[in-house]
């Protein structure tokens, strides 16, 4: 009973957060729903007996990745005119219609795989380290080291990728001096 | 113990609101959030079936698109910037070079 109240709390605020993110014209009360959102999912993962996921979750998206969003719109400087004209009420609401429509077939599709008549719908009891840091780094550096050793390649190219977008090229620098 | 089923219907619906961001926000940056949220959405149900099937298999990929969301977080911030230093808005709209 207590988990259902807790589920329904965090996906009110899940949900809430999301749908205050993408409503917002302003950017930074958008990054700052996101954080009610993303801090609403930490607690359904570990829900999920997900611990040390949430914990990433929390330290690697709000801490790092948003903080960089909000970086970024500092470094723009953003006033009032950048943020667009509002929107007409038809083109908004038939946006709104067609992402549930893409709601409804999502939930048609989870129906139909039909997770009734599977043993896991009950979620199975787990062993008590599951989704611990020892349990996933296991799996992490025997099974998946591979995979792991790619990843930083993957943080390689984008960091060489982002300093060579942002740098100002030479053509920038001869048309300040002009 | 919350059925799993609950928590797909959650990440569908979030991954709904995350595609309703991109086509209803015209801010770049926001639908770049947007996209961020579908990511977790995603996650979300990964962790979700990982719980069902009493296997620690879906935390690893979670951790995976972690380090992809951050790489692509640092590319994607690094066009806006791009973006917005060359066309000195950050308004989707106003970019419809390829549409004449």
């Amino acid at each position: 009973m207590l988990d259902l109240l807790i589920f329904y709390f965090a996906a009110v605020f899940a949900v809430g957060g999301a749908i205050m993110m993408i409503m917002q014209r302003n950017p930074v009360a958008s990054v700052l729903y996101m954080v009610v959102s993303l801090v609403a999912q930490a607690i359904l993962y570990v829900q999920l007996s997900a611990l040390f996921v949430g914990a990433l979750l929390i330290i690697i998206y709000t801490g790092a990745i948003l903080v960089l969003f909000l970086f970024v719109i500092m470094l723009l400087n953003l006033r009032g005119e950048h943020f667009g004209d509002k929107q007409s009420n038809m083109g908004r609401t038939s946006k709104i219609i067609l992402s549930l429509i893409l709601f409804v077939e999502f939930a048609a599709l989870f129906k139909q795989i039909g997770f009734a008549d599977r043993v896991g719908t009950q979620a199975v009891d787990v062993a008590e380290d599951f989704g611990s840091v020892e349990m996933v780094a296991s799996h992490l550096f025997r099974e998946y080291l591979y995979p792991f050793e790619l990843t930083s390649i993957l943080l390689l190219v984008a960091i060489v990728g982002a300093v060579i977008m942002a740098r100002k090229d030479k053509t920038d620098r001869e048309r300040e001096e002009a | 113990m919350v059925p799993i089923e609950y928590f797909l219907l959650l990440s569908a619906l979030l991954f709904a609101i995350g595609a309703a961001g991109v086509i209803i926000s015209r801010n770049l940056i926001i639908m770049f959030m947007a996209i961020e949220l579908m990511l977790n959405a995603a996650n979300l149900a990964i962790i979700a079936f990982s719980r069902m099937n009493n296997v620690v298999d879906g935390h690893v990929f979670v951790f995976i698109v972690f380090t992809i969301a951050a790489a692509e977080a640092a590319v994607g911030l690094a066009i806006i910037i791009m973006v917005f230093r060359n066309r000195e808005s950050i308004n989707a709209d106003k970019f419809s070079l390829l549409k004449r």
